[in-house]
């Protein structure tokens, strides 16, 4: 029994102009301890997937097909008061931008507490004292003022710091961090990384990291999903895709970086954008973009092909390992 | 705090001293003094004495300097059909229409809170979509005509309550004296508060539902139902309270303007306020009272709204009322 099990997860949002699909044949299993990193570009259902597992997609979406279950239990079909026990508690979600998560009416200490009393019977002594405990967990320094301070007048990377202590308060099983970093100053990026990595290490937490930085995510995580269209298209063991892409798009993700790049060269970037999801596109979603694409792309999805350690969501793979781009 | 009060105090000064122009430059303006006066059988040369007398012909500089200083003293002349101090007819009017005011913001408030929240967390329902429905009702429908309305229901065909007048009052320690105080006095301020009220309202219900539609999107929220808190906690604690602080600074100036508003309610229900009292001025061309009258609310107007900014800086922890340190 995996911890965590998706299996054809379908989230679909009910627009007017019909219903978009925002993720679609998503499968992928969880194990304690799992470091797991979720990359891709912006709107590629990153975050939707994160949201998902904790069935919070706010409305109009709503997942469609197949199933999140945790523990063995179809968080679907869960009741409001079973999902309230997981969310929380067993998995723990650390969001994006730490200036908006937390409410500024309320301060750090009640916004703490809460969320222990929440989960089990503490008297509200107990329940500092714990919240103490999580913010020197997390490197705050005086904690015990910290908790009647309100929001604002603590930095952002503060902030954040808060955010990850709230999320270890009932020391769940997972640990989803969606973005962690993007809304902080690099010097503070790191730290929040390192501390993340740290936390999950020692307290035996799975990790899912959502997040478009590629260099991230090979220092954090051992397995990685790319994500394109709310597709995964590509699955494996972290160095093994960063060091060898298999998938045109994940190629195009890792040249793009600067570190590839010649000094005084341009960048290489992924040609055109995203479509969006309302365009139907038939065959393989990436093709209008991908220099390698043929005609078996614009007519069928592909399948998975295994290569190594990886699963490949491409028409081309062996082709490309034939025969290489003169470009190349 | 103490220095927040100050630097109020000072705006307030500011904007007393324009409201004091804008009044004194109104009594210049509305008609010949004079004529209330003297009448019209006094010849002309008299006239012209009187004038002179009365500092009418100084120019306007002068006679507003002459006309602060005596403010200042709290003498905004006499009024001319009561012969009395102008500010003491219009303060012996003054606790009549703050009952109706203050009727009118319970009602408010204890309806439009409720309504509002409910009407946001269960948009789809159909009492939610009946409350919205009416409100939009609410919102276009002029006072006189609820007045009327209810007078002819509620006093006319029903008799439950008086349609006229403000009944029996009580007096709170001898120093004020209230309808709230006695039975009879209640029953004469249910249908006014209700009038008065039916303004306001709708456009509260439906700004509560708007602010609170918007809080329950945002992160935050979504943070706390991440966090597996109770929904009463979310929607009561974490979004109730965020919801309210825009409600606050809006229902401070709605509840200043309601003193304006009261003129009609207190015509039609003929309640002797200010309100009615200024409309009778103007129908006197009695400029001392409606200088007044116009100085006294907007003093009411000040002081409603540094009683709010207080109660904002209390409920709202990022803004600090004792300034930067």
């Amino acid at each position: 029994m995996a911890l965590l099990q998706v299996n054809d997860l379908e989230v679909s949002f009910d627009m007017r102009s019909g219903s978009v699909k925002a993720l679609q044949d998503i499968n992928f299993s969880i194990e304690r301890g799992d470091r797991v990193g979720i990359v891709g570009e912006s709107g590629a259902g990153k975050s939707v997937l994160g949201f998902s597992i904790l069935n919070l997609i706010s409305r109009p979406g709503s997942i469609t097909g197949g199933n999140v279950l945790f523990e063995d239990r179809d968080l679907a079909n869960l009741s409001a008061k079973e999902l309230r026990d997981i969310r929380g508690n067993r998995i723990s979600m650390i969001f994006q931008d730490p200036m908006m998560t937390l409410n500024p009416v309320l301060t750090i200490g009640t916004q703490m507490i809460e969320c222990l009393q929440a989960h089990r019977k503490i008297n509200k002594n107990d329940a500092k004292k714990i919240a103490i405990q999580k913010l020197q967990q997390v490197y705050i320094p005086s904690p015990e003022t910290r908790l009647d301070q309100y929001p604002h007048e603590l930095s952002g990377g503060m902030r954040q710091r808060i955010v990850i202590a709230i999320g270890l308060l009932m020391d769940p099983e997972i640990i989803i961090a969606d973005e962690p970093t993007t809304a902080l100053d690099v010097t503070i990026q790191a730290e929040i990384m390192e501390l993340i990595l740290e936390l999950c290490e020692r307290n035996h937490v799975a990790l899912i990291m959502i997040t478009h930085d590629l260099g991230v995510i090979s220092q954090v995580t051992n397995r990685l999903f790319v994500m394109y269209s709310g597709r995964i298209i590509e699955q494996g063991p972290t160095k093994e895709i960063i060091n060898d892409a298999q998938h045109p798009y994940t190629q195009g993700l890792i040249n793009a970086l600067p570190q590839m790049t010649i000094r005084g060269e341009r960048l290489q970037q992924i040609p055109g954008s995203m479509p969006s999801l309302n365009t139907r596109i038939t065959g393989c979603v990436f093709h209008p973009r991908c220099e390698h694409a043929e005609n078996t792309c614009t007519r069928t999805h592909p399948k998975y092909t295994t290569s190594g350690g990886c699963k490949v969501a491409c028409h081309m793979v062996e082709k490309m390992k034939s025969q290489p781009l003169l470009s190349e | 705090m103490l220095a927040f009060l100050i630097k109020r105090l000072a705006q307030a000064i500011a904007v007393m001293f324009v409201i004091s122009i804008i009044s004194f430059s109104i009594q210049d303006n509305l008609g010949d003094p004079l004529r209330e006066l003297v009448g019209q059988s006094v010849s002309e040369a008299e006239r012209q004495a009187l004038r002179d007398e009365l500092g009418l012909n100084d120019p306007f500089i002068t006679q507003y300097l002459r006309f602060a200083g005596k403010a200042l003293q709290g003498d905004l002349g006499t009024s001319y059909f009561f012969k009395k101090p102008a500010l003491e007819v219009i303060l012996s009017k003054l606790s009549a229409t703050l009952d109706l005011v203050f009727g009118a913001t319970l009602i408010i408030i204890s309806f439009s809170v409720p309504f509002g929240v409910y009407c946001a967390l269960k948009p789809q329902n159909w009492f939610a979509k009946t409350i919205m429905g009416l409100s939009t009702i609410g919102i276009s429908v002029p006072v006189f005509l609820t007045a009327i309305g209810l007078i002819y229901i509620f006093a006319i065909e029903l008799g439950w309550a008086p349609a006229f007048g403000r009944g029996e009052t009580g007096s709170f320690l001898g120093l004020w004296d209230s309808a709230f105080l006695t039975k009879d006095g209640l029953a004469h301020l249910v249908l006014p508060s209700i009038t008065l009220a039916s303004i306001m309202l709708p456009l509260f219900i439906r700004l509560i539902r708007s602010e609170m539609q918007e809080v329950l999107q945002s992160e935050y929220v979504r943070f706390a139902w991440a966090k597996g808190l109770f929904p009463n906690r979310i929607h009561y604690v974490h979004a109730l309270k965020n919801t309210m602080l825009p409600v606050i600074t809006v229902g401070g100036v709605q509840i200043g303007t309601m003193v304006a508003y009261t003129i009609l309610t207190e015509t039609v229900f003929q309640w002797p306020g200010m309100g009615f009292l200024f409309l009778e001025a103007v129908n006197r061309v009695d400029t001392p009272l409606i200088v007044a009258y116009l100085i006294v609310v907007g003093a009411i107007f000040i002081f409603v709204n540094t009683v709010v900014d207080i109660i904002y800086g209390l409920v709202n922890p990022t803004v600090k009322l004792i300034g930067n340190k």
